[in-house]
């Protein structure tokens, strides 16, 4: 048996890579073999795993669930593609927290923020030289689509409150913490907690400046409620933050919504 | 009189609210999640509200970046 786009194929012997092409994706002008591109000439083995690619070429919604699943695990798979996941705050954070879950595959993101795209974004965060003026929201669904079309994208742009989140996020699965004011980090923790019991919660605090990454965990303050950080180092005092040590506190965040997806609440 | 604040003793006396322990704490109120007895405190309470002998308070202070 051969796996050709992620399916399997009967082999037959004496079968050529180019011929299969040529049966299952005529036009294909990319093929791989075992992982690596290979001539159309080459003659197959039993068990051999091949992917026949259209340059340019989008796969199907079903391709891409059934590559995911292959992945991930098809009752995980089912249970990201289920889900809803608010992401507030679009910088350093935010932006690859967004990145994460669309690669994954969750079913529907929404995206907030009300800031556009400067200049001293880029070195941190998930934008192009060339979305420098756009607003966050269009500039990173616009990259989110690139990445993967399939998953439902919804734009928050404005300036949200401790008010206003209950509002605009009632019935989300898990909502993500990803603002840089502490103060907007305090007030999205305390709506949460008094007004959306039934929603998981993962906040950060402290990843700020280059200091260990080891420092940076996940902890566990209430159940399905997290916070990722190192819990002390403040931007004000550290004067900057790095690509590198906001990435780990962001990637932190994107695992435990993975982890309160698929319902496991420790840390 | 004591509270307990993030599981450790702390005296206070009978003038002491939640915003002047987080003062004293050197905490911005703005940045604090506070729990008092198990319920979260609203934010425009902190400057009322009066602690009392016994009372468990917990804290989480949020620093900037993101």
């Amino acid at each position: 048996m051969l796996t050709v786009n992620e399916r399997p194929h009967p082999f037959r012997e004496g079968m050529r890579l180019g011929e299969l092409a040529a049966e299952l994706k005529p036009g294909a002008d990319v093929l791989v073999l075992n992982g690596a591109p290979a001539p159309a000439g080459t003659l197959l083995q039993d068990g051999d795993i091949c992917s026949l690619i259209k340059v340019g070429e989008i796969p199907s919604a079903l391709d891409m669930e059934r590559t995911l699943a292959a992945r991930h695990n098809p009752e995980f798979q089912q249970r990201f593609k289920r889900a809803t996941v608010a992401v507030m705050g679009l910088g350093g954070l935010g932006s690859a927290v967004a990145i994460c879950l669309v690669k994954i595959g969750i079913g529907k993101l929404i995206i907030s923020d009300y800031d556009v795209v400067v200049v001293s974004n880029i070195h941190r965060q998930h934008y192009f030289i060339d979305q420098i003026g756009l607003k966050k929201t269009t500039a990173l669904k616009k990259t989110l689509i690139r990445v993967n079309p399939f998953v439902a994208i919804k734009t928050v742009d404005v300036k949200l409150t401790e008010q206003s989140i209950p509002q605009l996020f009632e019935g989300v699965d898990v909502l993500v913490e990803c603002f840089d004011d502490p103060g907007m980090k305090a007030a999205g923790l305390r709506a949460a907690l008094q007004h959306m019991p039934e929603t998981g919660y993962v906040g950060a605090s402290g990843m700020a400046g280059y200091g260990s990454g080891n420092t940076i965990v996940t902890r566990r303050i209430k159940p399905r409620v997290y916070i990722v950080g190192d819990n002390e180092t403040d931007v004000q005092d550290a004067g900057s933050l790095f690509a590198s040590r906001v990435g780990i506190a962001a990637h932190h965040q994107a695992n435990q919504v993975v982890r309160l997806l698929l319902s496991i609440d420790e840390e | 009189m004591h509270i307990i604040c993030n599981g450790k003793q702390r005296p206070i006396n009978n003038t002491t609210t939640l915003d002047s322990l987080l003062r004293e704490l050197h905490l911005a109120p703005d940045t604090v999640v506070a729990e008092v007895n198990k319920k979260i405190i609203d934010h425009d309470q902190y400057d009322t509200l009066s602690l009392a002998d016994g009372d468990q308070v917990e804290l989480i202070r949020f620093v900037g970046g993101g």
